[in-house]
């Protein structure tokens, strides 16, 4: 199963296996990682899972659709390697992938 | 103070469903919600959105769901307290007093929280300066456009809201909209316009830039702002208004004695209820083994919170099971002349 490094505010590490299949966001929430709040359930409605993409990983992703770039409008300090969790689904490609959680979703 | 059999808090799906299903048992009921309009998270977040699980409905948007819902209550006179978010819960014997932030005060036996994930409050900025100026110079909305006439007043956002502001308040101020990218998802006609507008100088627009700082002692003197590059701009600027959008929080709720589970409630499945007698808990907000956050999922819960709010409200009564289809009684309440 891959593994997905959440790294939160405080700066712990979170090395947890994720279903293939399963979203970036899902893997937080299931597991009780702190810091993705993921609000609306996955509709890319209201950008409270929010994470930082290390940046060797952001070309690997899928590309973000229309609608995420608009949420992350709403985002609390979107930056340039910004993505919605939900967003990302996880398969054995991203094995290794590391996200930051912001301190707060708003 | 107004008595009322039943009080929903939140006037999403689940909250009118169960309005619908209170009164066809022949309780009373109102309804409180904080936004401006009926419908929760299916108005405020996707009203364009098609939803394919209601059942029976193929597919419907969430602003059809909302409509069809508030029909259904149409044989109903419910009273709807829009606007106003419920900040105090407290026991009085056998009633809850209940307390708006506009201080409407009910008294009932009753009290169905529907309330989503809380209530929508705006997003701010993140900058911890602002709140300094929050409702003095830094505003998330407006009330009274006329303090801007003459001043100059930056906009944050990339929607609707903040190019519509943008558009308006240049005719009578001096605009600067700053928005974190190129693209605006505001509707194509207002962004052609803010376009056209900061060609002819009457807008500023900073694209690419954040807010990184806001500057003043008493009174607001300047912001800056912060490129992606990690350039930095200094604007001067006498007011600064931020749209991004609603954010929902639990808020008032965290301290009416209730078991939560992060910002969900426990309820029962027998009656919805929470830890609190007469205090229930339906739809997204709730939580219990196997819950799912389905809106399908919040009718159910509400229809069985409505049954077990007849036994407090009329304790001297025996609640009788009725089909809508062949009650006679349901079918006067709903005014439905004999067949």
């Amino acid at each position: 199963m891959p593994k997905i490094n959440y790294i939160t505010h405080d700066n712990q590490s979170h090395n947890i296996e994720v279903q293939n299949g399963l979203t970036v966001m899902e893997g937080a929430v299931q597991n009780d990682i702190p810091g993705i709040d993921a609000d609306c359930g996955g509709g890319m409605a209201c950008a409270t899972c929010h994470v930082y993409v290390k940046e060797e990983w952001l070309d690997k992703l899928p590309k973000k659709e229309d609608g995420e770039e608009d949420m992350l409008d709403m985002a609390f300090e979107p930056k340039k390697n910004s993505r919605l969790s939900c967003q990302i689904i996880v398969s054995d490609e991203l094995d290794g992938l590391t996200v930051n959680i912001p301190s707060k979703q708003g | 103070m107004i008595k009322t059999d039943a009080l929903i808090i939140g006037a999403g799906p689940t909250g009118l469903f169960t309005a619908h299903q209170l009164k066809l048992i022949g309780l009373n009921c109102e309804i409180v919600d904080n936004l401006d309009k009926i419908g929760g998270q299916c108005i405020e977040l996707y009203p364009d959105k098609p939803i394919y699980d209601i059942p029976a409905i193929p597919e419907c948007t969430g602003k059809e769901l909302t409509d069809n819902l508030i029909n259904q209550l149409k044989p109903f006179n419910i009273k709807f307290h829009l606007n106003e978010r419920v900040d105090e819960v407290k026991k009085d014997n056998d009633n809850w007093i209940v307390k708006t932030n506009k201080g409407t005060t009910f008294s009932t036996p009753n009290v169905i929280i529907a309330g989503g994930v809380g209530s929508f409050e705006p997003r701010k900025f993140s900058v911890k300066e602002c709140e300094k100026f929050e409702n003095k110079s830094l505003f998330y909305s407006i009330k009274d456009k006329n303090i801007f006439k003459g001043k100059t007043v930056t906009i944050f956002g990339g929607g609707d809201s903040a190019l519509d502001w943008a558009v308006e308040l240049s005719k009578n101020s001096e605009i600067n909209l700053v928005h974190r990218r190129d693209d605006f998802r505001g509707a194509q006609t207002t962004v052609d316009k803010v376009h056209e507008l900061s060609k002819n100088g009457k807008i500023n627009l900073f694209t690419k830039y954040q807010i990184s700082s806001v500057k003043g002692e008493k009174q607001l003197e300047s912001i800056d702002i912060k490129s992606d590059d990690n350039e930095t701009k200094s604007l001067k600027t006498d007011y600064v208004l931020g749209f991004f959008g609603l954010i929902m929080q639990l808020g008032p709720i965290a301290n009416w004695g209730l078991n939560l589970d992060k910002k969900t409630i426990e309820v029962d499945t027998e009656k919805f209820e929470t830890n609190q007698k007469g205090i229930y808990a339906v739809g997204d907000i709730c939580t219990y083994p196997g819950k799912l956050k389905l809106i399908l999922s919040g009718f159910h819960e509400g229809a069985l919170a409505a049954r077990a709010c007849f036994k407090l409200a009329r304790p001297n009564e025996k609640y009788r099971f009725e089909f809508t289809t062949s009650s006679k009684t349901i079918k006067d309440r709903l005014g439905i002349k004999g067949d």
